[in-house]
């Protein structure tokens, strides 16, 4: 029961951070629960439909269909977060003064809102996925202690994310889109680093020198605490240097599209964004 | 999605060109153990793995030594490419029965 429940909290803690992430940054949306509980049940949905078709996915293209499929994935991931960041970068200052303002409901456009729905729908599909094979493999082993084990797991993973999330209302309103979008900055940055380990694996692309450094000894991989700062910040103990060139790219590419396409037209966006919030209402409204 | 066709055709082509002469070594997944559990491959150069699994349920060939992580399902086989490794010892696991399906690569 615990080896189940232990494989369980490390798939869904995963999947937890992100959607915890997202959460925060996403605080004071109107019909935020809405988005991020449509999210998680459609990876959901997701994860059960890419267990049953593993087989093919794994036999696809000469044998490299599972390395595309999670590199796929995540970069998908990337561009989305990547899109909302860039968005909120001429968007959040307006929306810490309207929940000051508004006593904490913010309208928002819609858009960015879905594309933060399907990044929770990624998240939990590509570890949710790995815990239905798991989970379907241990069945049909005959192991005992499945459901106490899975529901162990669920709830110890969702606890970490919430501790994480109240955590994170703590930072003074003012700072509070500045941080999370920092922290998706660096989700999406890790998110990119471990694509290119899949393409690495599948021989797709060259690892450009395997360990660029080895910090297992400070911090492994594997720990609690490595694998939420692989999570969270992209932490690998023995990166190889293309994950870094993926890593710095995203980073690069989000700091240069928040500066040209954020800020530089962030002050008469500012002055008409009461207008286009909406707008953005009323064409959500449906 | 539009340009997602391409960027797969674009990806999948060095593949061919490169996969052919690379040194090849299996290890087979029995009872949820590896076999051999101590494999030796060459420092420096980069090998696929070929990983079959003999068991009738799922495993997952993992590593945080070095990048590996691919799901291999029940009786059939996948292969992963690894390295170039400097010489040392690199563990690997069956993420789905760690207590038993433990291996080490001997990079030498």
């Amino acid at each position: 029961m615990w080896g189940i429940a232990l494989l369980v909290f490390r798939e869904v803690l995963e999947a937890a951070l992100i959607v915890t992430v997202v959460a925060a940054a996403t605080r004071g949306v109107a019909r935020r629960g809405v988005f991020i509980g449509g999210g998680i049940t459609l990876g959901v949905v997701g994860a059960l439909v890419v267990a049953a078709f593993a087989g093919a996915i794994s036999q696809a293209l000469s044998g490299v269909g599972q390395e595309l499929f999670n590199a796929t994935v995540l970069l998908a991931a990337v561009v989305m977060i990547g899109w909302h960041v860039i968005w909120m970068s001429s968007h959040g200052r307006e929306m810490a003064r309207q929940m000051k303002t508004l006593g904490g409901a913010v309208q928002t456009g819609s858009s960015s809102l879905a594309l933060l729905l399907a990044v929770v729908a990624l998240a939990v599909l590509r570890e949710g996925s790995e815990v239905v094979l798991f989970l379907t493999g241990m069945l049909a082993g005959g192991a005992g202690g499945l459901i106490p084990g899975l529901a162990i797991g669920i709830l110890a993973g969702t606890a970490l994310g919430f501790a994480l999330y109240f955590g994170l209302l703590r930072i003074p309103v003012r700072y509070f889109f500045t941080a999370t979008n920092w922290m998706l900055v660096l989700l999406a940055a890790g998110l990119a680093s471990t694509a290119s380990r899949f393409l690495i694996q599948a021989n797709l692309l060259p690892a450009w020198g395997n360990q660029l450094w080895d910090t297992s000894w400070l911090l492994g991989n594997n720990s609690l605490v490595g694998q939420t700062a692989h999570i969270l910040v992209g932490y690998d103990a023995r990166p190889a240097g293309m994950q870094m060139v993926f890593y710095v790219i995203t980073l690069a590419l989000l700091w240069m599209g928040t500066r040209w396409l954020g800020h530089g037209t962030g002050q008469p966006r500012a002055a008409t964004s009461a207008t286009a919030v909406l707008a953005g209402t009323a064409n959500s409204g449906n | 999605m539009k340009f997602a066709l391409p960027l797969l055709m674009v990806l999948v082509l060095p593949l061919v060109a490169v996969a052919a002469d690379v040194p090849t070594y299996t290890l087979v997944l029995k009872n949820h153990r590896y076999v051999p559990d101590e494999l030796k491959i060459p420092a420096n150069t980069r090998v696929k793995l070929e990983v079959i699994n003999q068991d009738p349920t799922p495993e997952e060939f993992e590593s945080t030594d070095f990048p590996a992580e691919k799901i291999v399902m029940p009786n059939s086989r996948t292969s992963i490419f690894v390295g170039p490794l400097k010489p040392g010892r690199y563990g690997f696991y069956g993420e789905f029965h760690q207590p038993t399906a433990q291996g080490t690569l001997v990079v030498e």
